[in-house]
C-alpha cells in the first residue's frame, strides 16, 4: 500500500514565529506546466505593518550585538543551509530550475552567506574614518545601520537573490521585512526555517509571501521604515516607490539586474547601501 | 564676585563702544547678472529682484531672476564643459581648486562683510567661521582631485556628470563651497543656485572663478527663487541634485525625481537635542547651550534647539543660562561686539514669531531677554521656552531661529528616548565628564553629527549630514566625495 505524503504548509515568518496571514487569504503557486504546487499565504498590508513593529523592536538589540556575534550567526545560517541543501535543490527544481542550475544556486547562496559572515567585523574598518580636523578635537566617523529595511526580493533566483540582498542588510545591523518572489516563494519560507534554527533573533528577518502590486505601496510609504530595497525592472513601480519614499525621506536602493550569480553581486558596498555615517566630536584639550 | 548664583554679575553696567567693520573697501555692483559659460549674462526675460539688507531693510542690489530658459542655457554650458573638465588630469583639476581657495583667502574680509550685509549674520561669525571654512573646503577637496583611486578601495570612481546644486541662505558661501569643492574635485560640472535672499557672495565667487581661469561652463551660477530651483530639479539633462534646505522642499525634490536616473543628496532640517547631565562642567555647558541655539541667530539646521537638562541641576543651569543670555548683544551685524545679528528675512521673522505664538498658546512658559532691538530691520530677542512636552509643536518642529525649548529628564534611558523622538536626526550634543556615558549615549542617539562637550563645530575633513528626515548623503571629508562619484 502506497503511503500518503505529508504536504508542507507554507506560512509567513514574523518575529521568529510562523503565523498565517491575518487576512486569512491565500494564493496558489503552480509549476511551469501549470500544475499546482502549494497554497501560499497572501500577506496583507496589515501583516506588513505588524512585521514593521516587530522589526523595530528587534532592531536595537540586533545592532547592539557584537560584530563577532553577527558574523557567527551568519556563518551558522550557511551551515544550516548546507545541511538542508537537498531540500532546497528539490524546491528550486519544483519551481522550474534545472537540476544543475538549482544545485549551483544553493551552493552560491551558501557561499554568499559565508562571504558576508566574514565581512561582519571588517566593514566598519573600511567605512570609518578618523578625521584630522583643524582644531583641538578628536573627530571620528563610523557607520551604523539605517534601521528597519523593507526588501522586495528578485523575482528570479528566488533563493540566491533573497540571500544576496538580505545578508548585507542584516550583517550591517538592520532588521528587515522581506517580500519573497511572488511566483517562486517556496524557498523563501523554507529559508525562514533555516534562519529560525540558526540563532538569528526573532524579528531580525521577517518574510512575507504575497503580491508585489498589493504590498509595495505600503512598504514604500510606511513612516517607520528607514530604507526600501527594490529588485526588479518595473519602471512604474520604481517611480512610485521613489515618490512614496519621500514621505519620510526613505533611503531607496534599486537593483535592476536579474542575474545574481556573478561575483559582482557581493561586495561590502552593498552593506554600505543600508548604513548611515555618524560623526562624533570631542575636545582634546583640558 | 558674589557667591549667590542668582546674582547677575554680567549685568554690570558695561557699555560697549560701537566697533563696526569698515565697508569702504567693499565693491558691490548695482545689478548682478547670471554667471553662465564663464560670462555674466543678462536673464532672457529681463527680470530682476532686490536683495535686501535684513538689518535695515534697504536694498543692496538687483539680482537677475533666472527663468527656465536661463537654467537651460546654464545646463547646456555645463554639459559642453563636462568632457574637457572630466578628462583633465586630476592634478590639473586640483590646481584650479587650490587657486579658488587662495583667491577666497585673499579676498576674505570683503566676502565676510558682504555675507553679513546681505544675510544679517554677525561679522565675527562670517569673518572667523563662514569665510575661512569656505576657503578651507576648497583647499581640502583640491587635494583629493588626483587621489580618487585611494578613496574607494577596489572600485573605479568616475564623475557623475552634470550636477545641480541648490544652496540655503543660512551659510551662503560656506554651503556653496561644501557643494562645489567635492563636485569639482571629482570632475563634475555644475549649475548652482544660491538662495534668493543671499545671492551676493555666490556672485562674488563667480568673479573669483573668472579670475582663477577655471574653464568656462564648469561652474554656472543662476540666481532666483523656488521657481529657478524647480527648473534645475526638473531639467532632464542634470544627472544629480544636491540640495540643502528645508525638509519640506527636500521631500518635494525626492518625489519630483522619482523614477528618473537622477542621483540625490539631501541635507535638510533638524531639531537637535542638547543634553546636559548633572556631572557636566556646568559653566562650559551653559556656553555650549548658547552656542548651540544662538549661533547665527539660530538659522542653523543642526542647531541645538531642544535642551534636555538633568533634573538635579535644572534650576542651576536654567538660571545661569538666563544670566548669560541677558548679556547677549543683538544688533548691527557689522559691529564686532554683536552676538546675534538680524533675522535673515521678513518672511523668516514671521515664521519665528508665529512659532513663539504657538508656544505661548500651547501653554509653555516664555523667557526673552530685554535687550534693546534696533528699530529698522528684522530682529528677534533670544528666547527660551520652559514647561514644554514632547508633543508641543515648538519641540517637534524646526523653528530656525533663536528659540530654545527646554525639557528636563531623570534617567539616561529617558533622555535617549526623548532625544530620538522627532522625525529629524541631524545633530545632538551631550555634556558630561564621564567618558563611558559619552560613548554609551552617542551610540544610541540617532543623529549624523554628535558633539560631546562642544557644539556647532565644523571642518572640511569632517562628514556632515543627517539620519531620518534630516536627509541622506554626507558633505565633508572622505565620505563627502562619494556624493559626487559613480562607479564603473
Amino acid at each position: 500500500m502506497s503511503r500518503l505524503d505529508i504536504n508542507k504548509t507554507y506560512k509567513l515568518y514574523i518575529g521568529g514565529k510562523f503565523p498565517r496571514t491575518e487576512s486569512g487569504r491565500y494564493y496558489a503557486v503552480n509549476d511551469k506546466s501549470g500544475k499546482f504546487i502549494a497554497n501560499m499565504c497572501l500577506a496583507s498590508r496589515k501583516d506588513f505593518r505588524n512585521a514593521v513593529v516587530i522589526a523595530r523592536k528587534a532592531q536595537d538589540s540586533w545592532s547592539g550585538s557584537t560584530a563577532m556575534n553577527k558574523g557567527q550567526i551568519l556563518y551558522r545560517i550557511a551551515e544550516m543551509l548546507e545541511g538542508r541543501k537537498e531540500q532546497f535543490i528539490a524546491e528550486l527544481i519544483l519551481q522550474g530550475e534545472t537540476a544543475k542550475g538549482a544545485q549551483k544556486e544553493v551552493e552560491l547562496a551558501i557561499d554568499r552567506l559565508v562571504y558576508y559572515a566574514g565581512w561582519s567585523d571588517k566593514f566598519q574598518q573600511i567605512f570609518s574614518a578618523v578625521n584630522p580636523v583643524a582644531s583641538s578635537y578628536f573627530n571620528f566617523s563610523m557607520v551604523e545601520p539605517v534601521g528597519v529595511v523593507a526588501i522586495i526580493t528578485p523575482e528570479e533566483h528566488s533563493l540566491l537573490g533573497l540571500v544576496s540582498v538580505v545578508a548585507p542588510a542584516i550583517v550591517g545591523g538592520n532588521t528587515v521585512i522581506v517580500l519573497a518572489s511572488e511566483s517562486k516563494p517556496l524557498t523563501a519560507i523554507s529559508f525562514a526555517e533555516v534562519l529560525n534554527s540558526s540563532d538569528v533573533p526573532g524579528g531580525v528577518v521577517n518574510i512575507l509571501t504575497g503580491k508585489k502590486s498589493e504590498l509595495y505601496g505600503q512598504m514604500a510609504s510606511h513612516m517607520d521604515v528607514n530604507s526600501i530595497v527594490y529588485c526588479g525592472k518595473d519602471e512604474k513601480m520604481i517611480k512610485s516607490i521613489g515618490e512614496s519614499a519621500s514621505n519620510n525621506v526613505k533611503r531607496t536602493v534599486f537593483y535592476k539586474k536579474s542575474d545574481w550569480s556573478n561575483d559582482a553581486c557581493e561586495s561590502p558596498y552593498l552593506i554600505e547601501k543600508t548604513l548611515e555615517v555618524k560623526t562624533t566630536w570631542h575636545p582634546t584639550e583640558i | 564676585m558674589q557667591k549667590d548664583e542668582n546674582n547677575n554679575v554680567f549685568k554690570a553696567s558695561w557699555i560697549y563702544d560701537e566697533a563696526p567693520e569698515s565697508i569702504d573697501h567693499i565693491q558691490i555692483k548695482k545689478k548682478y547678472e547670471l554667471f553662465i559659460d564663464g560670462k555674466f549674462t543678462k536673464p532672457v526675460k529681463g527680470n530682476y529682484f532686490d536683495t535686501i539688507n535684513p538689518s535695515n531693510n534697504q536694498k543692496i542690489a538687483s539680482i537677475a531672476d533666472a527663468s527656465d530658459e536661463d537654467v537651460d542655457k546654464a545646463v547646456k554650458a555645463a554639459r559642453e564643459a563636462f568632457l574637457g573638465w572630466s578628462s583633465l588630469s586630476g592634478k590639473e583639476r586640483g590646481k584650479y581648486i587650490f587657486r579658488i581657495a587662495r583667491l577666497i583667502q585673499e579676498r576674505a574680509r570683503e566676502f565676510a562683510v558682504i555675507e553679513s550685509l546681505d544675510g544679517g549674520k554677525p561679522i565675527r561669525e562670517s569673518r572667523d567661521i563662514d569665510i575661512p571654512l569656505a576657503a578651507n573646503h576648497f583647499f581640502y577637496y583640491a587635494g583629493w582631485a588626483d587621489k580618487l583611486t585611494y578613496a574607494f578601495p577596489n572600485r573605479i570612481a568616475k564623475p557623475i556628470g552634470l550636477v545641480g546644486q541648490i544652496i540655503p541662505w543660512n551659510f551662503p558661501l560656506l554651503m556653496a563651497s561644501w557643494k562645489l569643492a567635492p563636485a569639482l574635485a571629482a570632475g563634475n560640472t555644475i549649475v548652482l543656485k544660491p538662495a534668493e535672499t543671499t545671492s551676493l557672495t555666490a556672485l562674488k565667487l563667480a568673479e573669483i572663478i573668472q579670475e582663477s581661469g577655471l574653464p568656462k561652463g564648469v561652474i554656472n551660477i543662476v540666481t532666483g527663487a523656488g521657481q529657478t530651483g524647480a527648473s534645475i530639479v526638473n531639467h532632464p539633462d542634470i544627472d544629480k541634485i544636491a540640495f540643502t534646505g528645508s525638509t519640506g522642499v527636500g521631500k518635494y525634490i525626492q518625489k519630483a525625481i522619482a523614477g528618473t536616473p537622477k542621483k540625490l543628496t539631501l541635507e535638510l532640517g533638524g531639531k537637535g537635542a542638547n543634553i546636559i547631565f548633572e556631572d557636566a562642567a556646568i559653566d562650559q555647558a551653559v556656553e555650549g547651550i548658547v552656542n548651540a541655539i544662538f549661533f547665527n541667530q539660530g538659522h542653523v539646521c543642526c542647531a541645538g534647539s531642544r535642551l534636555f537638562v538633568q533634573e538635579s541641576v535644572a534650576d542651576l543651569v536654567i538660571q545661569k543660562l538666563k544670566n548669560r543670555m541677558d548679556t547677549l548683544i543683538v544688533g548691527n551685524p557689522l559691529d564686532k561686539n554683536t552676538d546675534i545679528g538680524a533675522i535673515n528675512s521678513k518672511k523668516q521673522l514671521q515664521t519665528i514669531e508665529n512659532y513663539i505664538k504657538i508656544g505661548l498658546n500651547e501653554g509653555a512658559e516664555i523667557y526673552q531677554t530685554k535687550c534693546a532691538l534696533p528699530k529698522e530691520g528684522n530682529w528677534c530677542a533670544p528666547t527660551l521656552f520652559l514647561n514644554v512636552s514632547q508633543s508641543h509643536r515648538i519641540v517637534q518642529e524646526e523653528i530656525f531661529g533663536p528659540v530654545l525649548a527646554i525639557q528636563t529628564f531623570r534617567t539616561i534611558d529617558e533622555v535617549i528616548e526623548k532625544a530620538n523622538n522627532t522625525p529629524y536626526g541631524l545633530s545632538a550634543g551631550v555634556w558630561t565628564q564621564t567618558g563611558s556615558k559619552i560613548f554609551h549615549i552617542t551610540q544610541k542617539l540617532n543623529a549624523g553629527v554628535i558633539w560631546a562637550n562642544t557644539f556647532n563645530k565644523f571642518d572640511p575633513t569632517s562628514p556632515f549630514g543627517g539620519y531620518k528626515e534630516s536627509g541622506f548623503g554626507r558633505e565633508g571629508g572622505l565620505h563627502g566625495l562619494s556624493a559626487y562619484v559613480k562607479f564603473e
